[in-house]
């Protein structure tokens, strides 16, 4: 980790401590909130695979399902407890992932993406079908929500649990950008023939970098079935991994901070164009044209450079 | 001679109906300069692709230190000690100068996943190390002022030094230098050719294909010229100099045959 990075890591765990005081415990604005660390530790790992190992996945949903559904299936059928649910999640995932990764991301170009897609695509149908364990269309409720010393977590205590996992999860990816293992990543990005000449075993760190993004987005689903304790299909298919590829896209795929920033803009734009009803798809659309078309970079990088040239600007200045 | 450090047995490739490498045999004694020569088309940048295991070769063998590289993936056999640099550059076009060095010292590493992520002691001890050699070969290549400078920002002469100062990051046994000198001007590739010779001097043997025949025929203890994918003469520079093959294949056959 670098130490610009510890100082906006700093920033941003202020900025969530104090955050319930700044909105006067109003429970809208703080579930947003929670909504948006658990979209964020999604993109973060999507943004390792996407922004620095170069693949594309069109089904990360999937993975936030499954961590979704492990945790809402086993706690509610077979009574397990919401520890064990979240680890069996996470190692659902990190298995899925490894045997779609394996086959896959030994070969070069899209396939990735086309394999993802089909996958994401299996598990969106998985979940509406097996009626007796998942609810079917109409969805699964009753998940139970997180109890610590005996006591319910309201908004604010889970605010703080879901945030103290994006902080210690953006320290392990930031930590990890920065070593062997992320030039590795990203010399796969860059030129994978001249990564795998240099000793670098492409492949193998692809099928890491993929596990590690869906055991992330497995996190996020645990997260989030025990703060809504209701979850249904339509938050794991296509669309919602779309939104996430975009969030990071957005933000700027080539830093995780880039990501983050996709993401809370991404998160909280629908409640700004709430007012617009029937237009509100229209205006996210322009929204989105917007950005691609002048900041290609990402929003992260756009505002840096206005940012330097301001700098310069002022520096020619007498 | 001293021993062999790589030896190509009966090698062939074949895409399709065209063999770009035809039944070729030759070796490499410990510690010298090679060069291959050839017109364009000739097999030479085929060759380096099937010493490094990007291509399987249709038939023969291929002996690095005694072990047969044949099917070997290409990161085991650089791991091995075979290093190369691309005739179409290749460089890390995300990463600084630096950076794409301390790639380079990938396999002399060992570092995984958890231990970066979660910065053991052992990983920042690694990290420093890194750092402090890739500055090293940086500076061996004469760019240490380039450090942090972004790879692809760096004219080309530069750009060809930092591909080698790469290679040479993971300690290479065998270099292979694919037209090194291309777009270099004089003064470059004068210096390129001393920088050869440092490297043959600090004991890696060096595979040079390469089109600039002044710098060809200063280095190089032994030269194999390629024509069609077949060797067509082997030796010390002045033997294949006057090699009436070797002339005919550059200049024409009339001129080779008068």
């Amino acid at each position: 980790m670098k130490r610009k990075d510890s100082y906006a890591l700093l920033v941003m765990a202020v900025l969530i401590a104090i955050f319930p005081w700044i909105v006067a415990g109003n429970e809208y604005f703080i579930s947003i909130v929670v909504f948006l660390g658990i979209n964020s530790i999604i993109t973060m790992g999507l943004c390792l695979l996407m922004g620095y190992a170069g693949q594309i996945s069109l089904g990360h949903a999937a993975f936030y399902g499954i961590g979704a559904y492990s945790s809402g299936i086993l706690t509610t059928h077979y009574s397990f407890s919401p520890v064990m649910a979240f680890f069996l999640g996470i190692f659902f995932s990190a298995l899925v992932a490894y045997l779609v990764g394996k086959p896959t991301l030994r070969l070069k170009g899209h396939y990735m993406a086309v394999a993802t897609l089909g996958f994401g695509e299996i598990f969106f149908i998985a979940f509406n079908e097996l009626t007796p364990w998942t609810g079917g269309p109409s969805g699964l409720s009753g998940i139970p929500a997180l109890r610590f010393f005996g006591k319910t977590l309201e908004e604010t205590a889970y605010l703080y649990l879901v945030w103290g996992f994006v902080i210690l999860l953006l320290i392990f990816s930031l930590n990890m950008v920065n070593s062997r293992v992320g030039r590795a990543l990203r010399a796969v990005h860059g030129s994978e023939l001249a990564a795998n000449a240099m000793g670098v075993d492409a492949a193998r760190y692809k099928v890491q970098v993929f596990v590690l993004s869906a055991v992330y987005a497995s996190m996020a689903g645990s997260l989030y079935a025990h703060f809504v304790t209701f979850i249904s299909p339509s938050s794991f298919g296509l669309m919602p991994s779309i939104m996430f590829l975009m969030m990071v896209v957005v933000g700027g795929a080539g830093t995780i901070w880039g990501a983050l920033l996709g993401t809370a803009v991404f998160t909280s734009l629908p409640e700004y164009l709430r007012g617009l009803e029937d237009y509100e798809v229209l205006a996210y659309g322009g929204i989105l044209m917007f950005i691609l078309l002048f900041m290609p970079q990402g929003i992260l990088q756009r505002m840096q450079n206005l940012l330097n040239q301001m700098k310069q600007r002022v520096e020619k200045s007498p | 001679m001293s021993e062999e450090i790589l030896s190509v047995e009966n090698l062939q490739k074949s895409f399709g109906g065209i063999r770009a490498i035809d039944s070729l045999n030759f070796c490499i004694p410990q510690g010298q300069v090679k060069s291959v020569i050839g017109p364009n088309g000739a097999g030479k940048t085929t060759l380096f692709n099937l010493i490094t295991g990007v291509f399987l070769p249709s038939q023969g063998t291929i002996r690095f230190s005694g072990q047969i590289l044949n099917g070997l993936k290409p990161y085991r056999i650089a791991r091995l000690g075979i290093s190369r640099t691309f005739q179409n550059l290749q460089l890390f076009s995300n990463m600084t100068a630096l950076e794409n060095v301390m790639v380079g010292k990938h396999p002399l590493t060992s570092a995984g996943l958890l231990s970066t992520g979660l910065r053991l002691t052992r990983m920042r001890k690694e990290e420093k190390y890194i750092r402090e050699k890739a500055l090293e070969e940086l500076s061996f290549m004469g760019l240490e002022t380039k450090a942090e400078l972004e790879a692809l920002s760096l004219p080309l002469g530069e750009q060809k030094r930092l591909e080698i100062a790469r290679a040479l990051a993971t300690s290479p046994k065998l270099l292979l230098l694919d037209e090194p000198a291309a777009g270099l001007n004089i003064r470059e590739t004068e210096k390129l050719s001393q920088t050869i010779l440092k490297i043959r001097d600090r004991g890696v043997t060096v595979l040079l294909v390469e089109h600039d025949m002044s710098l060809v025929m200063g280095i190089s203890d032994e030269i194999l010229v390629l024509n069609y994918g077949r060797m067509i003469a082997e030796g010390r520079p002045r033997e294949v100099q006057r090699n009436p093959e070797v002339i005919g294949a550059y200049l024409g056959e009339e001129a080779g045959n008068a």
